[in-house]
């Protein structure tokens, strides 16, 4: 499969990643050459192969519906990574609906 | 030029759960933004999501009862986008093999039943909640509290099957009450808990293609639903009728002008990129699961009306009235005296009570008169303590002061006048005072014992029991 700069500015674009021309030109060659590689899988037979949506055989790993509120020391923490905070909120650029 | 509409919904129902679907954070309101968080809802590298087995109980449940197939097996996928109120960056949903597919509603429009097939209902995570102002001040930036975050949602998408906006009001009202009657949500819409997005379009009678779609958002009220659908019928059918074209389109409703107005459209299209997600091994519901969920399945509204018409001899319509929504058929249930006062209970739960609250601008669940209290008040009619009429003041003031009914009775002395000697006076008196209508009477004018009766009633503030009255006065006047 061809990888045009236009699939790699989309890809991009999708992922909020600003990418130079140069880096352009080198992504796609090598997302090109990673498909290509990928197309080898495609030689195999899978048409008795049930589609796999996880890779370990189990189910049902499921918990009970009890509920513990975080100390104020992990909320803490977790605040701490913030972009930026304003109080107890998470502070971020001006979003217009 | 006449348009055929067609409608589609899709319903967000938040599970009545202690706990968020995939994290023990409580569901109840925070003390404060961004208490109910912790590192697996706020996406911190490294945590790995759990399922909450309720929420799985939950959507089978109401898989059941809007008559789905619950799936044997099941998986969640990442719904990929970038917003501040998804700290994940994606949202864990389901796409391929959701928990339920393929049911459906019966709603009554024009005393026919119309069914309304369910496409799917599947599991995910709520996002947090942004905010870009506090109180009046407009701020420059945006604040985000992710409590919300990872509490589970239900979706429950309708298919394309509503042809009028009625339709689609009857098909919510419906699902929110079986949803209710399963105890699995709350329903609260005005407190986003239960969201309804509608897709709207007309098409020519007859034509088999659906027209182009508009998605309708941001309706507080099942009302609100109604209105704006009613709204985007008007204002697709003046764009075709003028030979336009309609724009597929998100558009908010605004409850306050009464319009719809399109969101800025987005430059580029939704792409989500779906993908199983690696994080939540799948769901499997084998036979035993799903016979067990279905004995535990609680009485639904038709079944509740069938019986109250059956058992209770209740008319079709005042069974269906009480079981419109699960507070009123549990109140109606609480406040019967016994099973021979149905209809006078019915009665009075319909007429006096909703249209005190509807007056009042409250609802069942705030009534000021509780069932027990509504108990007492009939229970005193049935044994001839007080007349119907004077249960009616009474009952004023058992909604205005929250007082039983017994405790205004005693105080008011309104206590019925039965005692025959006591009444036999005043019969008399009423006979000497207004010989006109006695004459009336004995001419064969049966209806002028009325006004007898009438001014006995007077003279004892319409305590005297009116049953007595008219039979002594009969005998007096034979
Ligand atoms: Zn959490």
């Amino acid at each position: 499969m061809k990888i045009t700069n236009k699939e790699v500015d989309y890809a991009a674009r999708l992922a909020r990643l600003e990418l130079s021309a140069e880096e352009k030109e080198k992504y796609s060659a090598q997302l090109e050459s990673i498909l290509k590689y990928i197309d080898k899988l495609n030689e195999l037979d899978t048409s008795g192969v049930k589609p796999t949506s996880h890779v370990m055989d189990i189910v049902n790993v499921w918990r009970k519906d009890i509920s513990a509120r975080s100390s104020e020391e992990l909320v803490e923490n977790i605040l701490a990574n913030a972009p930026e905070r304003s109080g107890n909120f998470y502070k971020v650029k001006k979003i217009i609906e | 030029m006449d348009f055929e509409t067609v409608i589609g919904l899709e319903v967000h129902a938040q599970l009545k759960t202690d706990s968020k679907i995939f994290c023990s954070c409580p569901t109840e309101f925070g003390k404060g933004e961004n208490t109910n968080i912790c590192p697996v809802c706020t996406g911190q590298p490294g945590v790995l999501p759990v399922l909450n087995e309720k929420a799985v109980e939950f959507i089978a449940k109401t898989g059941l009862a809007l008559n789905c197939r619950v799936n044997t097996r099941s998986i969640f996928a990442r719904k990929q986008y970038f917003y501040p109120d998804l700290p994940k960056n994606y949202q864990i949903s389901q796409y391929e093999l959701p928990v339920c597919e393929s049911g459906f509603v019966d709603i009554k429009i024009d005393k026919e039943t119309k069914r309304i097939r369910v496409h799917r209902i599947h599991l995910e995570e709520d996002a947090g909640k942004l905010l870009h102002a506090i109180g009046a001040r407009e701020l420059d930036h945006s604040l985000v509290d992710y409590n919300r975050t990872g509490v589970p949602l239900m979706e429950i998408v309708s298919e394309a099957d509503m042809r009028s906006p009625e339709e689609a009001y009857q098909y919510l009202s419906a699902l929110k009450n079986i949803l209710e009657y399963l105890g699995v949500s709350d329903c609260d819409m005005e407190e986003g808990k239960f969201r309804c997005d509608a897709n709207i379009s007309l098409r020519p009678y007859g034509q088999k293609e659906f027209g182009t779609k508009a998605e309708l958002k941001n309706m507080n009220t099942l009302k609100g639903v109604r209105e704006a659908l009613e709204h985007e019928v008007e204002r697709q059918a003046e764009i075709l009728s003028a030979g336009g074209k309609i724009i597929q389109e998100t558009r908010l409703w605004d409850a306050g002008l009464g319009e719809t107005r399109s969101m800025r459209v987005k430059e580029e299209a939704h792409d989500y990129r779906y993908f199983p997600e690696p994080d939540l091994v799948p769901i499997e519901l084998d036979e035993k699961y799903v016979s067990a969920v279905k004995a535990g399945l609680p009485e639904l509204p038709e079944a509740r009306s069938n019986r109250f018409a059956a058992e209770l001899g209740l008319s079709e319509y005042d069974a269906s009235v009480l079981t419109s929504e699960k507070p009123l058929a549990d109140y109606f249930e609480a406040a019967l005296p016994e099973k021979d006062a149905a209809k006078l209970t019915a009665n009075w739960v319909i007429s006096e009570l909703l249209g005190r609250l509807n007056a009042s601008g409250t609802n069942i669940n705030t009534s000021p008169v509780g069932p027990e209290n509504l108990r007492g008040l009939l229970k005193l009619i049935q044994n001839g303590t007080i007349s119907g009429k004077i249960a009616k003041t009474v009952f004023d003031d058992m909604f205005n002061t929250g007082k039983n009914a017994g405790t205004i009775v005693e105080e008011k002395g309104l206590t019925q006048i039965s005692d025959e000697a006591a009444l036999a006076k005043l019969c008399g008196e009423a006979i000497a005072e207004t010989p006109k209508a006695v004459e009336e009477y004995r001419s064969g004018k049966e209806r002028a014992l009325g006004s007898l009766v009438g001014v006995v009633m007077k003279k004892t503030q319409g305590k005297a029991n009116p049953g007595l009255v008219n039979k002594i006065l009969k005998e007096k006047l034979s």
